[in-house]
């Protein structure tokens, strides 16, 4: 029964990367109707955004202290950061332990911005092209994304350590009643999964009772009449687009702690978002959401030993058995609507 | 193709300068009555550095190519010489190989076997390369020895740890310095006994292919024979990222120890998430539970940081090692990059120096006569005290490091620290070990 | 000509030219100077990557380039055609007959099932649906399916493999009834070599006779029909017509020229590897066509060209190649040029790549040809009609 329970725990969390990035996925399919194979690219960004700050926050001079020896033998040059030279030992160290929370603070205007460059530098010109066009234009943008971060960052995985309060585990199993210490879950991926949840309920919102939110509602049913009411809808889909670009930041940014930041975790994101989006129907939020969930709960029921000693080898092929079975049964994914995407 | 105007322009000058100077690249020699694959004419040699540029492994294939062309430098006389002033064969004086001066090619294997045979042949086909050095993970150095010995060159394999590349797929054109997984278990074995007693049980993660296989073939042979049990062995897909699925049945399975048989940033992964899953703060059966990671490399133990501190593992060689080779070697890698040279890197640097020596001892380019030279040879000063090159599997026997991730490290290069030299003689084994067993050298192929 | 019309024929018979007679064409620049040295692509090797990579995609633009279906798991195929070849060596013999006519087979039936069961959907279903099938291939080839496939280290023949029709004399390579596919004649010409290898005429053939096939297909009744279908599946369905056995077969056809691909590359180099069927190695199918240009004859051709040319010889460029070729330059040029060029060569080839891709896409939708069209256009407008010969139009 922990066994179980902690493997609902594993696939809420792995479910909300999956559910956060195909919403942004769905929210720029729905609104633009574009495809956006780069939007993996924009997790790997906000990721590298938490590196950024850590590596800023560690940003060091050098100052030579001959009593010690670097591995050459010759004097030790000794890093200080800036930021403790600056602002004293204790907020410094407080700066560099905060980095991926404060990278949060960052990565939202700055995933705007490049949300808004992009759409209008680019997005924009395909919008009149076909779909494998555009599928087409933004996975050479991911290549060439992949490639810039591999560039300035090199291509191993960089290690960004949540904040110290948030390092251990907490003992979920005592909230339900089992035995103390049987099922500890490490805090941050609770902190993760609260946000995630956080992120998701505050889209829906947005859509749902904002006036902004309402128009963009009507503009993805039918985007020439609401044109033809007068309202500029171009401009409210791009602010759409930024927004979704900066969901995939912020999901980047609390997720840099759990798998350490490469150049290539976007492109490994992509082909599984995509899945994800399939499976709960193009264009569907709601779907996109429930389809991370449960493709991240069965994924993690099938990582279970139990289940491999039947199955060898389920773990690795149960997301794209489940997009099989559910795309041969149910045509248009779990929420998908007709006509979308089947031309 | 198009290429743009100054460097068209560039190269066609160039060319005119220096093209009746450069060295004839061959096709087949072979019919020029040599005898042998490429056979150097002209007054240089090429060697192919065959080495993952783009992929997972890319950090540690760059760090490969620099000290090959490290040793390059030296084996033309240029720089201070590092190895071969400690090196216990003198024949190597700086004057390039037989007199002739060293040039080389690069590739990028992007660690993709089809890749690394493509980017292979072409070193072979179109720039006349008479040995390739290089790699950074077992299927691709094994794709790469056989298409080696087809072809008629010699293969110095770089970092490839499989059992299976000096056993079930050995080659006789090829060679290997680096350790297997085999001499990881048995040196690991004392240390472990002597940490953590004879009553443990392990859970093991393993990398879901043949090096992943074998590696915990050979550490669950060797704890076992201490007294541990083995708990359970789960499988990972390869680059799975998230672990949690895989760790979290750890924390209630009755276990005290986890062995980690991942590489590169698997292993960063799944260290890093076993510890957030709280494993290392733990208690089981009455003990600590502790960590264990079999192969380390210095690039990956950096991108675990501080998750890597107290955990045991076991590496071919490390900079810290005080003899005389390994100070020469850093202090020339050191002051040329300004950092120290990884593990990956030396066994490169190590492999075209051994290739270079026995080309000279043997005074041929011919690989027959090349690999009779390196046949149980054996010599000193490169780092990791006398060394056999043993004929039988072309796999080299030398001392092996157990290895601890530094509680205190001082900057950030010493994050690992040596516990122990294992000597030689506890890893040695039998050639028709069954671990090793199924293979066959065949005979050497000097090409067409 | 041949039942060709004679613009196809001139097409046809340029791509005869072309691949007959590539090891001297790729070896433009005498083979020691360093214009040679680097750009030359005349050796076997990468000259039987041009042309199998060429099959492969002339293969998958029946596929896409006549329905518009977009499969993003073609690279299955190509493995599953290897797979099948290197057993029919392992247990058979070294002879390439029986192993490039297995993996056309085996490709075959492997399309006939998942092309059935993906054609049920389309659009971006279908794609993912394909992808599905790859993305299982692999990762069961990578492990579960050792036994059969070797895992990571790769299916290749052993001393001890039965090899049960494998004579005394016979060589232990791959070979065609005794030609050996390793074999080959080196002709040198004053500052030139050119090499002519026997196991990359075998391959020319089959892309010669590939290309001879896709031509008749697209000019079919059968390719007239799947055109119709791209344009409008629904109307097509009205008219009363059941399109689904158009599309299998088209599907299915594909699928064979990919193993035939696999097939061609084992006997080439009898090793294969699951990291063939890969989703980046399908992505790079879809990307040769684009670059090429889709719906167009000749297009993928040149677009798996391109992209192994590419992989084969920028990836090989490295700085000391670079100071080489500024050398003659004052120092600080010579630096700055070589900084200039450093991120996009060598390790950074990915990255020319992925810019060379995406200004394609962005400037030039109907790929190279496209492009080679609009400079017919500009320099010879008089000659409109005669410059559009070289190229064959797009589908639509």
């Amino acid at each position: 029964m922990d066994a179980f329970i902690l493997q609902i725990l594993n696939g809420l969390d792995k479910g909300s990367a999956y559910a956060l990035i195909a919403l942004g996925l769905t929210l720029i399919f729905g609104t633009l109707g574009v495809v956006n194979f780069a939007h993996g690219a924009l997790f790997m960004i906000g990721a590298f955004v938490a590196v950024t700050m850590q590596k800023l926050f560690s940003l060091s001079f050098l100052t030579v202290d001959d009593t010690q020896k670097d591995f050459l033998g010759n004097p030790l040059k000794v890093e200080t950061p800036y930021v403790e030279a600056w602002f004293g030992e204790n907020v410094g160290n407080w700066l560099q332990d905060w980095s991926v929370p404060l990278a949060i603070l960052v990565v939202i205007p700055f995933m705007f911005f490049l949300g808004f460059v992009l759409e209008r530098g680019l997005i924009k010109h395909f919008y009149k092209r076909p779909h494998a066009d555009q599928i087409l234009v933004t996975f050479g943008l991911a290549i060439v994304i992949g490639e810039l971060i591999k560039a300035f960052y090199g291509a191993n995985p960089i290690q960004t350590p949540p904040p110290s309060t948030f390092i251990g585990t907490v003992d979920v199993g005592s909230w339900l009643g089992f035995e103390a210490n049987t099922i500890a879950y490490p805090t941050w991926r609770i902190v993760y999964f609260a946000f995630s949840a956080l992120i998701i309920a505050g889209v829906f919102a947005f859509l749902q009772f904002t006036t902004f939110g309402m128009v963009v509602r009507a503009g993805m049913a039918d985007r020439e009449t609401v044109g033809m009411l007068g309202i500029d809808i171009d401009k409210r889909f791009t602010f759409m687009f930024g927004l979704a670009a900066a969901v995939a930041g912020m999901a980047g940014v609390m997720y840099a702690p759990i798998l350490s930041p490469h150049y290539n975790i976007g492109m490994d994101f992509l082909v599984l978002s995509f899945v994800v989006v399939v499976v709960g129907g193009m264009g569907s939020l709601p779907g996109a959401v429930l389809a991370g969930f449960m493709l991240g709960i069965l994924q993690s029921f099938a990582s279970m030993n139990e289940v491999k000693a039947l199955l060898p080898g389920i773990d690795q092929i149960i997301i794209y058995l489940v997009a099989i079975i559910i795309l041969l049964t149910r045509p248009r994914g779990l929420m998908g609507r007709k006509g979308v995407m089947e031309e | 193709m198009s290429k743009s105007n100054f460097t068209r322009r560039g190269v066609l000058k160039t060319s005119a300068i220096t093209g009746a100077g450069l060295m004839l690249p061959t096709y087949l020699r072979a019919e020029n009555h040599t005898g042998f694959t490429n056979a150097p004419t002209g007054n240089t040699v090429k060697f192919g550095f065959n080495v993952p540029q783009t992929g997972p492994y890319a950090e540690e294939g760059l760090d490969e190519l620099r000290a090959q062309e490290l040793a390059v430098e030296h084996l033309n006389g240029i720089g201070d010489g590092g190895m071969l002033n400690t090196f216990s064969s003198k024949t190597l004086d700086g004057t390039g190989i037989l007199g002739k001066k060293v040039e080389f090619v690069t590739g990028d294997t992007q660690t993709k076997s089809d890749v690394a045979r493509a980017s292979a042949q072409s070193m072979i086909q179109k720039d006349g390369c008479v040995m390739i050095n290089g790699g950074s993970s077992s299927g691709v150095a094994i794709a790469v020895q056989g298409l080696c010995q087809e072809a008629g060159v010699v293969f110095m394999a770089g970092l490839t740890h499989s059992n299976d590349t000096t056993g079930k797929d050995k080659k006789a054109n090829g060679f290997r310095h680096f350790f297997n997984g085999y001499m990881s278990g048995a040196a690991l074995g004392p240390v472990l006994e002597k940490a953590y007693g004879n009553e443990r049980q392990a859970y093991h993660l393993t990398a879901d292919y043949t090096w992943g296989w074998t590696q915990q073939e050979s550490i669950a042979a060797s704890t076992e024979a201490l007294g541990w049990t083995t708990v359970q062995n789960v499988l990972t897909p390869v680059g799975a990222g998230d672990f949690s699925s895989y760790i979290a049945p750890i924390l209630n399975s009755g276990a005290d120890t986890l062995i980690l048989n991942h590489y590169g940033g698997d292993m960063v992964n799944s260290l890093t998430q076993a510890v957030q899953f709280g494993l290392r703060d733990k208690q089981v059966n009455g003990k600590n539970f502790e960590i264990i990671v079999p192969l380390y490399s210095e690039l990956m133990a950096a991108g675990a940081g501080s998750n890597i501190q107290g955990v045991y593992g076991s590496m071919n060689w490390n900079w810290q090692l005080s003899d005389a080779g390994t100070a020469a070697f850093v202090k020339s890698f050191g002051e040329k990059y300004g950092f120290p040279p990884s593990n990956a890197a030396h066994t490169c640097y190590v492999q075209t120096l051994l290739y270079a020596d026995a080309v000279t001892r043997a005074g041929s380019f011919n690989p027959c006569a090349v690999a009779e030279a390196l046949e149980d040879f054996e010599f000193d000063g490169m780092g990791n005290g006398p060394t056999t090159y043993r004929g039988a599997d072309h796999q080299c026997f030398k001392d092996v490091l157990v290895m601890k991730g530094a509680d205190n490290p001082t900057n950030q290069y010493d994050t690992l620290e040596i516990v122990e030299v294992t000597p030689r003689a506890q890893v040695e084994y039998d050639p028709e070990h069954p671990m090793f067993a199924g293979g066959n050298l065949g005979e050497c192929n000097p090409g067409a | 000509m041949l039942g060709l019309n004679s613009r196809d024929f001139k097409l046809f018979i340029i791509v005869c030219i072309m691949a007959l007679a590539a090891p001297i064409l790729l070896n433009p620049f005498p083979t020691a100077s360093a214009l040679g040295e680097s750009f030359n692509a005349g050796y076997p090797a990468l000259m039987q990557r041009f042309v199998i990579f060429g099959i492969l995609a002339i293969g998958f633009n029946i596929l896409f380039g006549l329905t518009g279906y977009l499969s993003f798991g073609h690279a299955a195929f190509l493995g599953i055609g290897s797979y099948a070849a290197v057993w029919m060596f392992k247990l058979l013999s070294y002879n390439v007959v029986p192993a490039i006519i297995l993996a056309v087979i085996v490709a075959g039936l492997f399309s006939v099932v998942i092309g059935y069961v993906s054609l049920r959907r389309s659009g971006i279903y279908f794609s993912i649906l394909t992808l599905a099938f790859a993305q299982m291939a692999y990762q069961l080839a990578y492990s579960v399916f050792t036994p059969l496939t070797n895992g990571e280290t790769g299916l290749q023949v052993y001393n001890d493999d039965p090899q049960i029709l494998m004579g005394a004399g016979d060589p232990t390579v791959p070979h065609f009834f005794g030609i050996t596919m390793n074999g080959q004649t080196q002709i040198d010409v004053s500052g030139w070599s050119f090499v002519f290898q026997n196991g990359y005429y075998l391959a020319a053939i089959f892309l010669i006779a590939s290309f001879y096939l896709s031509i008749r297909i697209f000019r079919s009744p059968m390719g007239l029909m799947l055109r119709a279908i791209k344009s409008n599946q629904t109307r097509m369905s009205y008219v009363g017509l059941n399109t689904k056995p158009y599309m299998l077969a088209a599907f299915v056809i594909s699928g064979m020229y990919a193993g035939l691909a696999g097939g061609l590359l084992a006997a080439m180099d009898p090793l294969t590897g699951a990291e063939r069927m890969f989703w980046t190695a399908s992505g790079e199918i879809v990307v040769m066509s684009v670059l090429g240009g889709v719906g167009t004859l000749i297009g993928p051709v040149l677009g798996a060209g391109l992209i192994k040319y590419l992989e084969n010889i920028v990836s090989k460029i490295n700085d000391s190649v670079l100071h080489n070729w500024f050398s003659f330059m004052p120092d600080f040029m010579d630096n700055f040029m070589v900084t200039l060029i450093h991120p996009f060569i060598g390790k950074g080839w990915h990255l020319t790549l992925g810019l060379l891709f995406m200004a394609v896409i962005i400037f030039l939708p109907g790929g190279l040809v496209q492009g080679g069209q609009k400079i017919m256009a500009k320099f010879g407008r008089n000659k409109n009609t005669d410059a559009k010969d070289g190229a064959d139009t797009p589908a639509e």
